[in-house]
């Protein structure tokens, strides 16, 4: 593990826990399942915020799965199913 | 020299109170319908300027970008690129941000720039704003921007002085200088790119407190509980449905009462005949019926707007998302479904927020499985006639517990069609997204839903008065023609068309138990579901109508067997037959294969619950 303070591990937020705090490297909308095509997907992720450089904050979870989440990004919160966040590569 | 109308239109990103913008600027003076050959509902406002100028401003759907991935955000695009068919190219376009939370608004109106449309970049809820220690460098923002910036404070009264003011300077020099259109749908590159630019812009020109608001946050803590979450759910729901269905009584049956008063007046005014039956019978009480739902309308959607307005209905879908896409729902759908349980009719024009074509499409085609408060009369009319008032478990009242299991029942059935559909129709389907913003929640403010209560029940009462008049007219035709030979006794209904149409059905509505006077009652239940409870009392005695229908419930029990009353009641779990409902799928889908087919299946399962209740109940002994 080199999960330090100054090179974390990135990880998809797809698959963060509550009050997992980090910021976006980059999206790679390949990586998730979605039912939108890729280049959808990451448009509607940047539109809502989801940009490189953005502080993430994961605040809730749903009852079933821990799905959906609500991310803080930035100053907004965006409520997101665990399958699209697969796209949202964060450290 | 009198000006032309200036056109305006508001274009903001969901949430950014353009809605409470609008209704600041034109108070009632609203005109709400739909974009011809979509189900967009178009809202325009008129006020005028402090200069005198004339101004028409139309409510944009809410949209993040000009990509169009729904209708409702294509008519955003139209609109504004002067594409939109039968519509006026604005000549100003008010580009409205929530002063708390600029970036998606800010990227949205640098996209907007590349149309050439004259526009203003207006910063609401500025108070809101100010108050969080947000600073916004309005002078600066202007300049970075190239677009006029003006502050507003559209819930406080004189907080829109500042925009009227600038909308009258910009109108006046708006000379014909038609700006260059560069726009076209940005790629994810250039979105990206756009994004960075507004970044750039708000950290020049706002500086942020690291202070989110604590209050949205101890409520969330709470209400996006996951288990608490739910309770608090489950709570907010049952007051909503204890005052849809305690808190209207007293005014519905207000109502009631003062249609059957100006009814008899009509009786006892005019002469024995035609008109007075067509007026008593077929407008009277056939508009009067539909109408007493108004108070359960008006209070159903007072609940859907102050808990819009406050920012919780967000917070439903996130909570209900996981649980109803197990039957293949988006948790967008939930609002809608939970409407469909006042009247289908609101609940499935609230379906406009799901922005997938085929959840909305499921969406809209379980809705009238919902138990909508029009089953409620043939429900307790038949409840109280045959099932016994007594405890069971020494606790739970008989009757309360059918009636729950027939709400049980319509929910249950319509989770089940719609898991059906998306296996069989929709199956190389995966779910689509849910991608919803979260809202600070707002204190909500009585005018603005004051006037949306008011428009939806102008449109309610608009829709009593077109369609579904028609359509009692046509029933009372039916019911009245032709008239009976002089000197029969038999009711008149007998000798009617309707008669001849529900004897004709009656051999095949024999094998679930029901009769002809059934079948009859039946028609003119197509207006309404409960006008087959003032056509069964016609059916068994026309004359002496009302009195008749007040003792229905003792008449149907000598008359029915407990069978047949269980036939009917699973019969009204489905009952496809409601003219208005079908109209409003037809208009909201666009097409008249959807509303067949919405038809069809709920015959189908309504002739199947009848059937398989009918011959059980036969079989224990209660034919």
């Amino acid at each position: 593990m080199t999960d330090t303070h100054d090179t974390r591990r990135e990880m998809p937020l797809g698959l963060a826990k509550r009050g997992y705090t980090g910021v976006i490297q980059h999206l790679s909308a390949k990586d998730a399942s979605s039912a939108l095509s890729d280049i959808e997907l990451e448009s509607r992720l940047i539109e809502l915020g989801f940009v490189e450089g953005a502080r993430v904050e994961v605040l809730h979870e749903g009852l079933v799965g821990r799905d959906p989440i609500a991310v803080r990004v930035d100053n907004i919160t965006i409520a997101v199913r665990r399958r699209e966040a697969m796209a949202i590569i964060v450290a | 020299m009198e000006l032309p109308l200036l056109h305006l239109a508001l274009v903001g990103t969901p949430n950014s109170g353009k809605t409470s913008l609008f209704n600041a600027l034109t108070g009632s003076r609203q005109k709400v319908a739909n974009y011809p050959g979509v189900t967009v509902e178009r809202k325009e406002g008129f006020f005028v300027t402090p200069q005198g100028r004339q101004v028409s401003v139309v409510d944009l759907p809410g949209t993040y970008s000009l990509r169009g991935r729904s209708p409702d955000e294509e008519i955003t695009r139209d609109f504004v690129l002067g594409k939109a068919s039968g519509e006026t190219v604005p000549d100003l376009v008010l580009c409205v941000a929530d002063s708390t939370n600029l970036r998606l608004t800010i990227r949205l109106l640098l996209e907007l720039k590349r149309t050439g449309r004259p526009m203003i970049l207006v910063l609401n809820m500025f108070d809101i704003a100010s108050r969080r220690g947000i600073s916004v460098d309005v002078e600066r923002l202007a300049k970075e921007l190239g677009v006029p910036v003006v502050t507003s404070i559209a819930v406080r009264k004189g907080g829109t002085a500042d925009l009227l003011a600038l909308t009258d300077e910009i109108s006046a020099r708006l000379a014909a200088e038609p700006g260059e259109n560069s726009w076209r749908a940005l790629s994810v590159a250039e979105l990206r790119a756009t994004q960075r630019e507004a970044d750039r812009i708000i950290s020049d020109c706002v500086s942020l407190p690291s202070r989110p608001d604590t209050w949205t946050a101890r409520i969330d803590a709470i209400v996006l509980h996951p288990v608490g979450g739910l309770i608090v759910l489950a709570l907010i729901l049952f007051v909503m449905f204890q005052a849809v269905f305690a808190w209207a009584q007293p005014l519905m049956e207000l109502l009631q009462s003062g249609f059957d008063a100006l009814g008899d007046f009509v009786h006892a005014t005019l002469p024995e005949g035609l008109l007075q039956s067509f007026l008593q019978n077929g407008v009277i009480s056939g508009v009067g019926s539909v109408i007493v739902f108004l108070p359960q309308i008006i209070i159903i959607f007072l609940f859907i707007l102050l808990l819009e307005d406050f920012g919780y209905m967000a917070r439903a879908a996130f909570l209900m998302d996981r649980i109803m896409g197990g039957a293949g729902l988006h948790g967008r759908a939930f609002i809608p479904l939970l409407s469909s349980f006042a009247c289908a009719i609101p609940g499935i024009m609230a379906t406009r927020v799901i922005d997938n074509k085929r959840d909305r499409l499921t969406t809209i085609l379980i809705a009238p499985l919902m138990t909508c408060s029009a089953r409620i009369p043939v429900y307790t009319l038949i409840i109280s006639a045959f099932i016994p008032a007594r405890d069971v478990w020494g606790f739970i009242n008989l009757q309360g517990l059918v009636m729950f299991g027939l709400y049980a029942a319509g929910i249950t059935s319509a989770l089940v069609v719609s898991f059906l559909i998306k296996f069989f129709m929709l199956r190389d389907y995966a779910p689509a997204p849910f991608m919803l913003e979260l809202p600070d929640y707002k204190m909500p403010r009585l005018k603005s839903i004051a006037i949306g209560i008011f428009t939806r029940a102008k449109m309610f009462l608009q829709r009593a008065g077109t369609t579904i008049f028609s359509m009692m007219v046509l029933i009372w035709f039916l019911a009245s023609f032709p008239q009976p030979p002089a000197g029969a006794t038999e009711p008149a209904i007998d000798f009617s068309l309707a008669a001849m149409i529900g004897k004709a059905l009656a051999p095949l509505l024999a094998p679930v138990g029901f009769n002809w006077q059934i079948a009859v009652a039946l028609i003119p239940g197509m207006a309404a579901r409960e006008v087959a409870v003032a056509a069964l009392g016609t059916v068994y005695a026309i004359e002496g109508g009302k009195e008749a229908a007040e003792q229905i419930g003792q008449v149907l029990a000598t008359k029915w067997s407990l069978a047949t009353a269980l036939s009917m009641l699973a019969w009204y779990i489905f009952a496809p037959q409601c003219a208005s409902t079908l109209a409003v799928i037809r208009r909201e889908t666009g097409s008249w294969g959807w509303m067949a087919a919405t038809f069809a299946y709920m015959l189908v399962l309504a002739y199947a619950a009848s059937l398989l209740t009918y011959n059980v109940a036969v079989a224990l002994g209660a034919g």
